[in-house]
Protein backbone atom coordinates (compact mmCIF):
# COMPACT_ATOMS: atom_id res chain seq x y z
CA UNK A 1 0.00 0.00 0.00
CA UNK A 2 2.68 2.41 1.12
CA UNK A 3 4.76 1.80 -1.97
CA UNK A 4 1.82 2.20 -4.28
CA UNK A 5 1.04 5.62 -2.89
CA UNK A 6 4.51 7.02 -2.61
CA UNK A 7 5.36 5.87 -6.12
CA UNK A 8 2.56 7.94 -7.60
CA UNK A 9 4.18 10.24 -10.16
CA UNK A 10 4.21 13.77 -8.82
CA UNK A 11 6.06 16.14 -11.08
CA UNK A 12 4.92 15.75 -14.66
CA UNK A 13 5.50 17.66 -17.87
CA UNK A 14 5.34 21.40 -17.49
CA UNK A 15 5.25 21.23 -13.68
CA UNK A 16 8.62 19.48 -13.62
CA UNK A 17 10.65 22.57 -12.78
CA UNK A 18 8.29 24.07 -10.21
CA UNK A 19 7.98 20.66 -8.53
CA UNK A 20 11.71 20.57 -8.16
CA UNK A 21 11.61 23.92 -6.44
CA UNK A 22 8.79 22.79 -4.17
CA UNK A 23 10.76 19.72 -3.32
CA UNK A 24 13.74 21.80 -2.24
CA UNK A 25 11.51 24.21 -0.31
CA UNK A 26 9.82 21.39 1.58
CA UNK A 27 12.79 19.15 2.25
CA UNK A 28 15.73 21.46 2.83
CA UNK A 29 14.62 23.43 5.93
CA UNK A 30 13.63 20.34 7.92
CA UNK A 31 16.55 18.17 6.87
CA UNK A 32 18.88 21.13 7.39
CA UNK A 33 17.59 21.53 10.92
CA UNK A 34 18.16 17.85 11.73
CA UNK A 35 21.64 18.17 10.28
CA UNK A 36 22.51 21.29 12.25
CA UNK A 37 21.01 20.24 15.57
CA UNK A 38 21.53 16.50 15.55
CA UNK A 39 23.93 15.11 12.97
CA UNK A 40 26.62 17.77 13.32
CA UNK A 41 26.47 17.87 17.17
CA UNK A 42 26.58 14.10 17.54
CA UNK A 43 29.41 13.70 15.02
CA UNK A 44 31.27 16.58 16.63
CA UNK A 45 31.12 15.10 20.11
CA UNK A 46 32.06 11.69 18.78
CA UNK A 47 35.11 13.15 17.06
CA UNK A 48 36.30 14.11 20.54
CA UNK A 49 37.09 10.47 21.32
CA UNK A 50 40.38 10.89 19.45
CA UNK A 51 41.43 14.07 21.21
CA UNK A 52 42.71 15.15 24.60
CA UNK A 53 41.25 17.05 27.44
CA UNK A 54 42.44 20.62 27.78
CA UNK A 55 44.09 21.72 30.98
CA UNK A 56 41.03 23.71 32.07
CA UNK A 57 38.44 21.56 30.38
CA UNK A 58 37.64 21.94 26.72
CA UNK A 59 39.28 19.92 24.01
CA UNK A 60 42.84 19.98 22.68
CA UNK A 61 42.90 18.75 19.11
CA UNK A 62 45.85 16.37 19.42
CA UNK A 63 45.31 12.81 18.37
CA UNK A 64 45.35 10.07 21.02
CA UNK A 65 44.02 6.57 21.69
CA UNK A 66 44.19 7.10 25.44
CA UNK A 67 40.46 7.58 25.90
CA UNK A 68 39.79 4.08 24.64
CA UNK A 69 42.36 2.38 26.80
CA UNK A 70 40.97 4.29 29.77
CA UNK A 71 37.38 3.32 28.96
CA UNK A 72 38.37 -0.32 29.25
CA UNK A 73 40.38 -0.15 32.44
CA UNK A 74 38.91 -2.40 35.18
CA UNK A 75 37.08 0.50 36.89
CA UNK A 76 35.14 1.60 33.85
CA UNK A 77 34.76 -1.93 32.52
CA UNK A 78 33.00 -2.74 35.79
CA UNK A 79 30.70 0.27 35.34
CA UNK A 80 29.86 -0.87 31.81
CA UNK A 81 29.17 -4.44 32.87
CA UNK A 82 27.10 -3.24 35.81
CA UNK A 83 25.05 -0.95 33.57
CA UNK A 84 24.41 -3.78 31.13
CA UNK A 85 23.37 -6.09 33.98
CA UNK A 86 21.03 -3.53 35.57
CA UNK A 87 19.46 -2.49 32.26
CA UNK A 88 19.20 -6.16 31.26
CA UNK A 89 17.51 -7.11 34.53
CA UNK A 90 15.05 -4.24 34.20
CA UNK A 91 14.25 -5.31 30.63
CA UNK A 92 13.70 -8.93 31.62
CA UNK A 93 11.51 -7.97 34.55
CA UNK A 94 9.48 -5.59 32.37
CA UNK A 95 8.98 -8.42 29.87
CA UNK A 96 7.86 -10.84 32.58
CA UNK A 97 5.34 -8.32 33.91
CA UNK A 98 4.41 -6.87 30.54
CA UNK A 99 3.68 -10.03 28.57
CA UNK A 100 0.76 -11.40 30.59
CA UNK A 101 -0.58 -7.85 30.97
CA UNK A 102 -0.39 -7.15 27.22
CA UNK A 103 -2.01 -10.54 26.59
CA UNK A 104 -4.81 -9.81 29.03
CA UNK A 105 -5.46 -6.38 27.47
CA UNK A 106 -5.59 -7.95 24.00
CA UNK A 107 -8.27 -10.36 25.26
CA UNK A 108 -10.48 -7.61 26.69
CA UNK A 109 -13.63 -6.48 24.86
CA UNK A 110 -13.08 -3.33 22.72
CA UNK A 111 -14.31 -0.71 25.15
CA UNK A 112 -12.41 -1.98 28.16
CA UNK A 113 -9.35 -2.49 26.00
CA UNK A 114 -9.12 1.21 25.16
CA UNK A 115 -9.59 2.16 28.80
CA UNK A 116 -6.87 -0.29 29.86
CA UNK A 117 -4.49 1.12 27.26
CA UNK A 118 -5.09 4.68 28.39
CA UNK A 119 -4.53 3.58 32.00
CA UNK A 120 -1.21 2.02 31.02
CA UNK A 121 -0.12 5.16 29.19
CA UNK A 122 -1.15 7.79 31.77
CA UNK A 123 1.75 7.18 34.18
CA UNK A 124 4.10 7.41 31.24
CA UNK A 125 2.89 10.92 30.49
CA UNK A 126 3.47 12.10 34.01
CA UNK A 127 6.70 13.83 34.84
CA UNK A 128 9.60 11.40 34.84
CA UNK A 129 11.22 12.91 37.94
CA UNK A 130 7.92 12.82 39.82
CA UNK A 131 7.47 9.15 38.99
CA UNK A 132 10.97 8.36 40.18
CA UNK A 133 10.52 10.47 43.28
CA UNK A 134 7.37 8.51 44.18
CA UNK A 135 9.57 5.49 44.76
CA UNK A 136 11.65 7.37 47.31
CA UNK A 137 8.44 8.00 49.24
CA UNK A 138 7.56 4.31 48.98
CA UNK A 139 10.92 2.72 49.66
CA UNK A 140 12.74 4.85 52.22
CA UNK A 141 13.22 3.64 55.79
CA UNK A 142 10.24 5.67 57.04
CA UNK A 143 8.46 5.04 53.75
CA UNK A 144 5.10 3.49 53.08
CA UNK A 145 6.37 -0.03 52.41
CA UNK A 146 8.40 -0.27 55.60
CA UNK A 147 5.61 1.33 57.68
CA UNK A 148 3.06 -1.14 56.37
CA UNK A 149 5.30 -4.13 56.92
CA UNK A 150 5.95 -2.98 60.48
CA UNK A 151 2.27 -2.43 61.20
CA UNK A 152 1.41 -5.91 60.01
CA UNK A 153 4.22 -7.31 62.11
CA UNK A 154 6.17 -8.75 59.22
CA UNK A 155 9.31 -6.90 60.29
CA UNK A 156 10.42 -5.10 63.43
CA UNK A 157 13.06 -2.78 62.10
CA UNK A 158 12.91 -1.11 58.73
CA UNK A 159 14.67 -2.99 55.98
CA UNK A 160 16.87 -1.14 53.54
CA UNK A 161 14.99 -0.87 50.28
CA UNK A 162 16.09 2.49 48.95
CA UNK A 163 19.61 3.01 47.62
CA UNK A 164 19.92 -0.61 46.56
CA UNK A 165 20.42 -2.21 43.19
CA UNK A 166 16.87 -3.55 43.46
CA UNK A 167 15.50 -0.03 43.89
CA UNK A 168 17.29 1.09 40.72
CA UNK A 169 15.90 -1.87 38.78
CA UNK A 170 12.35 -1.33 40.08
CA UNK A 171 12.61 2.37 39.22
CA UNK A 172 13.65 1.55 35.65
CA UNK A 173 10.89 -1.04 35.25
CA UNK A 174 8.34 1.44 36.55
CA UNK A 175 9.60 4.20 34.27
CA UNK A 176 9.58 2.16 31.06
CA UNK A 177 6.95 -0.57 31.54
CA UNK A 178 4.46 1.14 29.19
CA UNK A 179 7.11 1.04 26.45
CA UNK A 180 7.16 -2.74 26.88
CA UNK A 181 3.40 -3.26 27.08
CA UNK A 182 2.43 -1.20 24.02
CA UNK A 183 4.47 -3.04 21.35
CA UNK A 184 3.64 -6.38 22.98
CA UNK A 185 -0.03 -5.50 22.89
CA UNK A 186 0.26 -4.39 19.26
CA UNK A 187 1.72 -7.69 18.13
CA UNK A 188 -0.45 -9.94 20.33
CA UNK A 189 -3.70 -8.24 19.34
CA UNK A 190 -2.82 -8.76 15.68
CA UNK A 191 -2.64 -12.55 16.04
CA UNK A 192 -5.38 -14.48 14.36
CA UNK A 193 -7.34 -16.32 17.10
CA UNK A 194 -8.15 -19.05 14.59
CA UNK A 195 -4.53 -20.17 14.64
CA UNK A 196 -4.82 -20.89 18.35
CA UNK A 197 -8.15 -22.62 17.86
CA UNK A 198 -6.76 -24.76 15.09
CA UNK A 199 -3.82 -25.82 17.22
CA UNK A 200 -6.10 -26.65 20.13
CA UNK A 201 -8.42 -28.64 17.89
CA UNK A 202 -5.44 -30.58 16.60
CA UNK A 203 -4.73 -31.61 20.18
CA UNK A 204 -1.95 -29.23 21.25
CA UNK A 205 -1.73 -28.54 24.97
CA UNK A 206 -2.28 -24.98 26.15
CA UNK A 207 1.43 -24.60 26.79
CA UNK A 208 2.31 -25.87 23.33
CA UNK A 209 -0.21 -23.48 21.77
CA UNK A 210 1.36 -20.61 23.65
CA UNK A 211 4.93 -21.59 22.86
CA UNK A 212 4.54 -22.45 19.18
CA UNK A 213 1.94 -19.87 18.19
CA UNK A 214 1.37 -16.93 20.49
CA UNK A 215 4.93 -16.47 21.71
CA UNK A 216 6.56 -17.18 18.39
CA UNK A 217 4.33 -14.84 16.40
CA UNK A 218 4.63 -12.06 18.95
CA UNK A 219 8.45 -12.18 18.92
CA UNK A 220 8.77 -8.97 16.87
CA UNK A 221 6.79 -7.18 19.58
CA UNK A 222 8.92 -8.79 22.26
CA UNK A 223 12.09 -7.56 20.56
CA UNK A 224 10.75 -4.06 20.07
CA UNK A 225 9.55 -3.85 23.66
CA UNK A 226 12.89 -5.09 24.99
CA UNK A 227 14.78 -2.49 22.96
CA UNK A 228 12.39 0.26 24.03
CA UNK A 229 13.12 -0.56 27.68
CA UNK A 230 16.79 -1.46 27.40
CA UNK A 231 17.89 1.60 25.41
CA UNK A 232 16.68 4.34 27.79
CA UNK A 233 17.60 2.22 30.83
CA UNK A 234 21.21 1.86 29.76
CA UNK A 235 21.90 5.58 29.43
CA UNK A 236 19.76 6.68 32.37
CA UNK A 237 21.52 8.66 35.07
CA UNK A 238 18.61 10.02 37.10
CA UNK A 239 17.23 6.76 38.48
CA UNK A 240 20.64 5.41 39.58
CA UNK A 241 21.27 8.72 41.28
CA UNK A 242 17.93 9.17 43.04
CA UNK A 243 17.09 5.54 43.83
CA UNK A 244 20.62 4.16 43.95
CA UNK A 245 21.90 7.01 46.09
CA UNK A 246 25.00 7.32 43.93
CA UNK A 247 26.16 3.88 45.03
CA UNK A 248 25.29 2.34 41.71
CA UNK A 249 27.05 4.26 39.03
CA UNK A 250 25.89 3.56 35.52
CA UNK A 251 27.49 4.68 32.23
CA UNK A 252 25.08 7.61 32.04
CA UNK A 253 26.27 8.92 35.41
CA UNK A 254 29.90 8.78 34.33
CA UNK A 255 29.18 10.53 31.04
CA UNK A 256 27.25 13.25 32.87
CA UNK A 257 30.04 13.72 35.40
CA UNK A 258 32.76 13.82 32.73
CA UNK A 259 30.87 16.56 30.93
CA UNK A 260 29.58 18.65 33.78
CA UNK A 261 31.98 18.02 36.69
CA UNK A 262 35.36 16.64 35.60
CA UNK A 263 35.06 18.54 32.33
CA UNK A 264 36.89 15.77 30.51
CA UNK A 265 34.76 15.90 27.38
CA UNK A 266 36.88 13.52 25.28
CA UNK A 267 36.59 10.77 27.86
CA UNK A 268 32.86 11.38 28.37
CA UNK A 269 32.41 11.23 24.60
CA UNK A 270 34.27 7.92 24.47
CA UNK A 271 31.93 6.34 27.01
CA UNK A 272 28.97 7.73 25.07
CA UNK A 273 30.42 6.11 21.96
CA UNK A 274 30.52 2.75 23.77
CA UNK A 275 26.85 3.30 24.60
CA UNK A 276 26.00 4.04 20.98
CA UNK A 277 27.90 1.00 19.71
CA UNK A 278 25.97 -1.27 22.10
CA UNK A 279 22.69 0.25 20.94
CA UNK A 280 23.64 0.06 17.25
CA UNK A 281 24.41 -3.64 17.63
CA UNK A 282 21.02 -4.15 19.28
CA UNK A 283 19.15 -2.35 16.49
CA UNK A 284 21.07 -4.37 13.91
CA UNK A 285 20.20 -7.66 15.61
CA UNK A 286 16.58 -6.61 15.94
CA UNK A 287 16.21 -5.70 12.29
CA UNK A 288 17.84 -8.97 11.20
CA UNK A 289 15.71 -11.09 13.49
CA UNK A 290 12.44 -9.38 12.67
CA UNK A 291 13.17 -9.60 8.97
CA UNK A 292 13.78 -13.32 9.31
CA UNK A 293 10.60 -13.72 11.32
CA UNK A 294 8.51 -11.83 8.79
CA UNK A 295 9.91 -13.54 5.67
CA UNK A 296 10.44 -17.01 7.08
CA UNK A 297 7.06 -17.17 8.79
CA UNK A 298 6.39 -19.56 11.65
CA UNK A 299 8.44 -22.70 11.38
CA UNK B 1 -14.08 -10.17 31.28
CA UNK B 2 -15.07 -13.77 32.00
CA UNK B 3 -12.80 -15.18 29.32
CA UNK B 4 -9.75 -13.60 30.95
CA UNK B 5 -9.53 -16.28 33.63
CA UNK B 6 -6.35 -16.12 35.66
CA UNK B 7 -5.07 -13.27 33.46
CA UNK B 8 -7.15 -10.90 35.56
CA UNK B 9 -4.54 -11.24 38.30
CA UNK B 10 -1.50 -9.92 36.38
CA UNK B 11 -3.66 -7.14 34.94
CA UNK B 12 -4.84 -6.08 38.40
CA UNK B 13 -1.33 -6.33 39.87
CA UNK B 14 0.10 -4.25 37.04
CA UNK B 15 -2.46 -1.51 37.59
CA UNK B 16 -1.64 -1.60 41.30
CA UNK B 17 2.06 -1.33 40.48
CA UNK B 18 1.42 1.59 38.13
CA UNK B 19 -0.94 3.54 40.37
CA UNK B 20 0.14 2.81 43.95
CA UNK B 21 3.15 5.18 43.84
CA UNK B 22 0.99 7.88 42.30
CA UNK B 23 -1.79 7.37 44.82
CA UNK B 24 0.65 7.59 47.72
CA UNK B 25 2.01 10.91 46.40
CA UNK B 26 -1.48 12.34 46.12
CA UNK B 27 -2.48 11.26 49.63
CA UNK B 28 0.76 12.53 51.17
CA UNK B 29 0.33 15.92 49.50
CA UNK B 30 -2.58 16.65 51.85
CA UNK B 31 -0.41 15.97 54.87
CA UNK B 32 -0.87 18.39 57.73
CA UNK B 33 2.55 17.64 59.20
CA UNK B 34 6.05 18.38 57.99
CA UNK B 35 7.01 14.86 56.98
CA UNK B 36 6.71 13.59 53.43
CA UNK B 37 6.28 10.07 54.74
CA UNK B 38 3.86 10.17 57.66
CA UNK B 39 0.35 11.51 57.62
CA UNK B 40 -0.40 13.98 60.39
CA UNK B 41 -3.84 15.37 59.74
CA UNK B 42 -5.22 16.77 56.52
CA UNK B 43 -4.46 20.20 55.13
CA UNK B 44 -3.86 22.25 52.02
CA UNK B 45 -0.88 24.05 53.52
CA UNK B 46 1.62 22.55 51.08
CA UNK B 47 -0.49 23.67 48.17
CA UNK B 48 -0.52 27.15 49.62
CA UNK B 49 3.23 27.03 50.01
CA UNK B 50 3.56 25.82 46.45
CA UNK B 51 1.44 28.67 45.11
CA UNK B 52 3.76 31.10 46.90
CA UNK B 53 6.93 29.52 45.52
CA UNK B 54 8.11 32.21 43.13
CA UNK B 55 11.14 30.30 41.84
CA UNK B 56 8.95 27.42 40.81
CA UNK B 57 6.49 29.68 39.05
CA UNK B 58 9.35 31.31 37.16
CA UNK B 59 10.60 27.87 36.17
CA UNK B 60 7.11 26.96 34.98
CA UNK B 61 7.04 30.15 32.90
CA UNK B 62 10.43 29.25 31.41
CA UNK B 63 9.17 25.78 30.54
CA UNK B 64 6.04 27.11 28.88
CA UNK B 65 8.09 29.59 26.85
CA UNK B 66 10.52 26.90 25.70
CA UNK B 67 7.71 24.46 24.89
CA UNK B 68 5.79 27.05 22.88
CA UNK B 69 8.81 28.09 20.82
CA UNK B 70 9.92 24.51 20.26
CA UNK B 71 6.41 23.54 19.19
CA UNK B 72 6.18 26.35 16.64
CA UNK B 73 9.54 25.43 15.08
CA UNK B 74 8.78 21.71 15.18
CA UNK B 75 5.33 22.03 13.62
CA UNK B 76 6.39 24.33 10.77
CA UNK B 77 9.53 22.41 9.83
CA UNK B 78 8.09 18.98 10.66
CA UNK B 79 4.91 19.40 8.63
CA UNK B 80 6.67 20.71 5.53
CA UNK B 81 9.30 18.00 5.82
CA UNK B 82 6.68 15.26 6.20
CA UNK B 83 4.86 16.50 3.09
CA UNK B 84 8.16 16.68 1.22
CA UNK B 85 9.12 13.17 2.28
CA UNK B 86 5.75 11.68 1.42
CA UNK B 87 5.25 13.39 -1.93
CA UNK B 88 8.66 14.15 -3.36
CA UNK B 89 11.01 11.34 -2.47
CA UNK B 90 10.95 7.62 -2.07
CA UNK B 91 14.03 7.47 0.08
CA UNK B 92 13.60 5.44 3.25
CA UNK B 93 17.04 6.68 4.32
CA UNK B 94 15.77 10.26 4.39
CA UNK B 95 12.69 9.09 6.32
CA UNK B 96 14.91 7.45 8.90
CA UNK B 97 17.19 10.48 9.03
CA UNK B 98 14.27 12.83 9.70
CA UNK B 99 12.95 10.65 12.51
CA UNK B 100 16.35 9.77 14.01
CA UNK B 101 16.23 12.47 16.75
CA UNK B 102 13.22 10.66 18.22
CA UNK B 103 15.20 7.48 18.86
CA UNK B 104 18.59 9.06 19.55
CA UNK B 105 19.37 8.48 23.25
CA UNK B 106 18.68 11.79 25.00
CA UNK B 107 22.05 11.75 26.74
CA UNK B 108 23.93 11.50 23.44
CA UNK B 109 21.89 14.30 21.89
CA UNK B 110 22.41 16.38 25.03
CA UNK B 111 26.21 16.14 25.10
CA UNK B 112 26.34 16.60 21.33
CA UNK B 113 24.36 19.81 21.55
CA UNK B 114 26.43 21.04 24.48
CA UNK B 115 29.61 20.47 22.47
CA UNK B 116 28.07 22.10 19.40
CA UNK B 117 26.82 25.18 21.26
CA UNK B 118 30.19 25.55 22.89
CA UNK B 119 31.94 25.28 19.51
CA UNK B 120 29.82 28.03 17.97
CA UNK B 121 30.07 30.02 21.24
CA UNK B 122 26.33 30.21 21.69
CA UNK B 123 25.15 31.51 25.04
CA UNK B 124 23.34 28.76 26.94
CA UNK B 125 19.86 29.66 28.09
CA UNK B 126 16.22 29.20 27.25
CA UNK B 127 16.84 29.81 23.55
CA UNK B 128 19.41 27.03 23.26
CA UNK B 129 17.04 24.66 25.08
CA UNK B 130 14.21 25.65 22.75
CA UNK B 131 16.27 24.90 19.62
CA UNK B 132 17.25 21.56 21.13
CA UNK B 133 13.69 20.59 22.04
CA UNK B 134 12.52 21.53 18.54
CA UNK B 135 14.79 18.92 16.96
CA UNK B 136 13.22 15.90 18.67
CA UNK B 137 9.75 17.49 18.56
CA UNK B 138 10.12 17.83 14.81
CA UNK B 139 10.96 14.15 14.49
CA UNK B 140 7.70 13.27 16.26
CA UNK B 141 5.71 15.69 14.08
CA UNK B 142 7.26 14.11 10.97
CA UNK B 143 6.39 10.62 12.21
CA UNK B 144 2.75 11.44 12.98
CA UNK B 145 2.07 13.58 9.89
CA UNK B 146 3.89 11.17 7.60
CA UNK B 147 1.71 8.31 8.84
CA UNK B 148 -1.40 10.35 8.11
CA UNK B 149 -0.21 11.26 4.61
CA UNK B 150 0.28 7.62 3.75
CA UNK B 151 -3.44 7.05 4.38
CA UNK B 152 -4.51 10.13 2.43
CA UNK B 153 -5.40 9.88 -1.23
CA UNK B 154 -2.77 11.69 -3.37
CA UNK B 155 -5.31 11.86 -6.21
CA UNK B 156 -6.97 14.78 -4.41
CA UNK B 157 -3.77 16.82 -4.59
CA UNK B 158 -3.25 15.85 -8.20
CA UNK B 159 -6.79 16.84 -9.07
CA UNK B 160 -6.26 20.23 -7.45
CA UNK B 161 -3.07 20.75 -9.43
CA UNK B 162 -4.56 19.55 -12.69
CA UNK B 163 -7.33 22.08 -12.20
CA UNK B 164 -4.64 24.74 -12.10
CA UNK B 165 -4.27 25.51 -8.39
CA UNK B 166 -0.82 26.86 -7.47
CA UNK B 167 1.25 24.65 -5.17
CA UNK B 168 0.61 26.75 -2.11
CA UNK B 169 -3.15 26.82 -2.67
CA UNK B 170 -3.18 23.05 -3.05
CA UNK B 171 -1.26 22.74 0.18
CA UNK B 172 -3.53 25.13 2.07
CA UNK B 173 -6.87 23.96 0.70
CA UNK B 174 -6.28 20.23 0.16
CA UNK B 175 -3.24 18.87 1.97
CA UNK B 176 -3.47 20.83 5.19
CA UNK B 177 -7.11 20.02 6.02
CA UNK B 178 -6.36 16.34 5.45
CA UNK B 179 -3.41 16.27 7.81
CA UNK B 180 -4.75 18.80 10.34
CA UNK B 181 -5.55 16.20 13.07
CA UNK B 182 -2.04 14.78 12.75
CA UNK B 183 -0.48 18.25 12.89
CA UNK B 184 -2.44 19.01 16.07
CA UNK B 185 -1.44 15.66 17.55
CA UNK B 186 2.20 16.35 16.68
CA UNK B 187 2.00 19.81 18.24
CA UNK B 188 0.50 18.44 21.48
CA UNK B 189 3.14 15.73 21.58
CA UNK B 190 5.98 18.21 21.10
CA UNK B 191 4.56 20.57 23.70
CA UNK B 192 4.12 17.89 26.37
CA UNK B 193 7.45 16.23 25.64
CA UNK B 194 9.21 19.58 25.84
CA UNK B 195 7.52 20.50 29.13
CA UNK B 196 8.66 17.21 30.60
CA UNK B 197 12.11 16.98 29.06
CA UNK B 198 14.94 17.00 31.56
CA UNK B 199 18.19 15.53 30.26
CA UNK B 200 18.71 17.78 27.23
CA UNK B 201 17.57 20.88 29.14
CA UNK B 202 19.95 19.95 31.96
CA UNK B 203 22.92 19.99 29.56
CA UNK B 204 21.98 22.85 27.26
CA UNK B 205 20.59 25.31 29.77
CA UNK B 206 22.41 28.22 31.31
CA UNK B 207 22.85 28.42 35.07
CA UNK B 208 20.24 31.13 35.70
CA UNK B 209 17.15 29.97 33.83
CA UNK B 210 15.94 26.59 35.05
CA UNK B 211 12.99 24.88 33.39
CA UNK B 212 10.43 23.18 35.59
CA UNK B 213 11.97 19.67 35.44
CA UNK B 214 15.34 21.16 36.39
CA UNK B 215 13.76 22.86 39.42
CA UNK B 216 12.01 19.63 40.39
CA UNK B 217 15.30 17.79 40.08
CA UNK B 218 17.07 20.13 42.48
CA UNK B 219 14.10 20.04 44.88
CA UNK B 220 14.11 16.24 44.90
CA UNK B 221 17.86 16.10 45.41
CA UNK B 222 17.66 18.62 48.21
CA UNK B 223 15.15 16.61 50.17
CA UNK B 224 11.75 15.13 50.37
CA UNK B 225 8.94 17.42 51.54
CA UNK B 226 5.15 17.45 51.21
CA UNK B 227 5.62 20.47 48.97
CA UNK B 228 7.06 18.23 46.25
CA UNK B 229 4.14 15.87 46.81
CA UNK B 230 1.76 18.77 46.21
CA UNK B 231 3.64 19.82 43.09
CA UNK B 232 3.63 16.22 41.87
CA UNK B 233 -0.13 16.03 42.41
CA UNK B 234 -0.72 19.19 40.40
CA UNK B 235 1.45 17.88 37.56
CA UNK B 236 -0.34 14.53 37.69
CA UNK B 237 -3.67 16.28 37.39
CA UNK B 238 -2.45 18.26 34.39
CA UNK B 239 -1.11 15.23 32.55
CA UNK B 240 -4.23 13.17 33.35
CA UNK B 241 -6.34 15.90 31.81
CA UNK B 242 -4.14 16.21 28.73
CA UNK B 243 -3.99 12.45 28.11
CA UNK B 244 -7.72 11.96 28.51
CA UNK B 245 -8.51 15.02 26.39
CA UNK B 246 -6.23 13.89 23.58
CA UNK B 247 -7.61 10.33 23.75
CA UNK B 248 -11.11 11.77 23.33
CA UNK B 249 -9.97 14.11 20.57
CA UNK B 250 -8.36 11.32 18.60
CA UNK B 251 -11.44 9.12 19.00
CA UNK B 252 -13.62 11.94 17.76
CA UNK B 253 -11.46 12.63 14.70
CA UNK B 254 -11.41 8.91 13.93
CA UNK B 255 -15.17 8.89 14.12
CA UNK B 256 -15.32 11.88 11.75
CA UNK B 257 -13.20 10.06 9.23
CA UNK B 258 -15.60 7.17 8.94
Amino acid sequence: MTDLISSTPTGRGATERSSRRERVALLVPGLGYVTAFMAVPVLLVLSYVFFQRGRFGGVVYEFTWDNFSRAFTPTYRAVLVDSLVIAGAATLLALLIGYPVAYAIAMLPDRLRNIALVLVVIPFWTNFLVRTYAWIVLLSNEGVVNRSLERFGVIEDPITLLYTRGAVIVGLVYAYLPLMILPLYASISRLDPELREAATNLGASRFTVFRTITWKLSLPGVLTGCIFVFVPSLGNFIIPELLGGGKFVMVGNVVRDQFLKARDWPFGATLALVLIVVLAVLFFVQSRVSRRLSTGGPS
Amino acid sequence: MKSLGWLRLPLALCMLFLYLPIAVLVVMSFNGGRSAFTMDGLSFRWYAKLAGNGDLLTALGNSLLVATGATVIAVVLGTTLAVGLARYTRSSTLDAYAMAPAIMPDLVLAIGLLAFYSLISMTLGLFSVMLAHAVFGMAFVVAVVRARLVQADPALEEASRDLGAPAFTTFRRVTLPTIAPAVIAGALLTFTLSLDEFVIAFFTNGPTTPTLPISIYSMVRFGVTPEINALATVLLLVSFTVVIASARLSRRTEALDE
